[in-house]
């Protein structure tokens, strides 16, 4: 599913990241360690093709519409609620029965009573629980996750680890994490970044 | 094309939805374009042309509009929520139509506050002056939603905005003064209507490559 050989990327003179080689089969959990500053977000961001290589290969043989894309920040409006927030992809996505499947997400990532507050009243952990429903609300095939375990308690924590030992054969995930012992599950291949 | 029209309903929803929680920018304007004709008011001389009154309103609503233009990319830029909608399947265009269709709305309630006022402090409002600030409104909410879009993503919008923006409002101007005036206003206004088709045309073309790499 991810092709890449000699990627690159440099932001003006900087260069982020450098030669990087990785092969993704469909199904597979990469797992993307590394030092702060190492790449980690950026290579997340170049695989969800919010940005563009400035060297190397890149092949993601999955569409945008099949990505799910969990950042550093949650991508929500902080005036509307859970609720809101969530239609408002739902119908972007165009997801069939999105109301049930918006409060079933909300239900299993505990939110639900808070469904109708605005988020910007949220706490960073609620902020991310919420995240995790907009990034997996449309069920994508390529899952990204930039730090998922930042400001998740011990029972967000487990929440999410449920999710990603759930057997799912077409969704491929790619976590980045200088936590990797918070994963739990064995991931299938590990790229390790250094400092660019 | 009943999917695109979905999505920028949805969008622009959201927009009305935030403002409406937030009122960051409506009330600002509001007040910045009664408190800016009250002071032309006061500067104008009391034998002062038609003309003067009428090139004071229409600066008045550009820098009004301005105050919108100004905040309509924040939420999106402040917190990355652009990553989410670039993300999502729908036409980038439709981002771009819904905060158009929003700014239009923000610009609209400004004028409902604004000509009443103009009538009540220089002269009255003619047919002619509605019809050219609503054509001028399409042009400055199709052209100003895709600068503001450019200048979201510098830290110094608030100055480069109205770098981008103010030369190609001129010929709304022209336009807007010229409706609001000329014995002959049809020629105007269509002066305007075409200014807003070409724009809108190449500004909905265009945002894709303005939020994109």
């Amino acid at each position: 599913m991810i092709h890449a050989r000699g990627l690159a990327r440099r932001f003006g003179d900087k260069r982020v990241l450098t030669g990087v080689d990785v092969d993704v089969g469909t199904g597979e959990l990469l797992l993307v360690t590394g030092p702060n500053g190492s790449g980690k977000t950026t290579l997340l961001r170049l695989l969800a093709g919010l940005i563009v290589p400035t060297g190397g290969e890149l092949d993601v043989a999955v569409d945008r519409a099949r990505i799910g894309f969990l950042g550093h920040e949650p991508l929500l409006y902080r005036e509307l609620t859970p609720l809101e927030n969530l239609d408002l992809y739902g119908r972007l996505y165009r997801i069939h029965e999105r109301r049930e499947r918006i409060g079933m997400l909300l239900e299993r990532f505990g939110l639900w009573d808070a469904r109708r507050e605005q988020t910007g009243a949220f706490s960073r952990g609620m902020l991310q629980r919420l995240a995790l429903c907009r990034a997996l609300l449309h069920e994508p095939d390529l899952l990204l996750l930039d730090e998922p375990f930042s400001a998740l308690d011990a029972a967000g924590t487990e929440l999410l680890l449920d999710e990603l030992a759930k057997p799912m054969p077409s969704r491929t995930v790619v976590v980045a994490s200088h936590l990797p012992e918070r994963l739990g599950t064995t991931p299938t291949a590990h790229l390790a970044l250094g400092s660019a | 094309m009943i999917g695109y029209l979905s999505d920028v309903t949805a969008l622009a929803r959201k927009d009305l939805l935030v403002e409406l929680r937030s009122r960051d920018t409506v009330p600002a304007m509001l007040l910045f374009v009664v408190a800016t004709l009250v002071v032309f008011h006061f500067a104008l001389p009391d034998d002062s042309s038609r003309l003067a009154a009428a090139g004071m309103l229409w600066i008045a609503l550009l820098f009004t509009a301005l105050l919108a233009l100004v905040r309509s990319f924040v939420a999106e830029r402040d917190e990355a929520v652009i990553d989410g909608l670039l993300l999502a399947p729908c036409d980038r265009s439709a981002i771009w139509l819904g905060k158009t269709l929003s700014v239009f709305a923000f610009l609209a309630l400004a004028e409902a506050v604004a000509l009443p006022a103009f009538a009540l402090f220089y002269e009255p409002v003619t047919w002619e002056l509605i019809a050219g600030v609503a054509l001028a409104n399409i042009g400055i909410a199709a052209v100003g939603t895709l600068l503001g879009a450019m200048a979201a993503a510098s830290r110094a919008r608030e100055l480069l905005l109205p770098l981008l923006f103010l030369p190609l409002a001129i010929p709304l101007i022209v336009g807007g003064v010229g409706a609001t005036l000329a014995e002959n206003p049809g020629r105007y206004l269509g002066f305007l209507g075409l200014y807003d088709l070409i724009f809108a045309i190449l500004s909905w073309a265009s945002f894709e490559y303005v939020v994109t790499e």
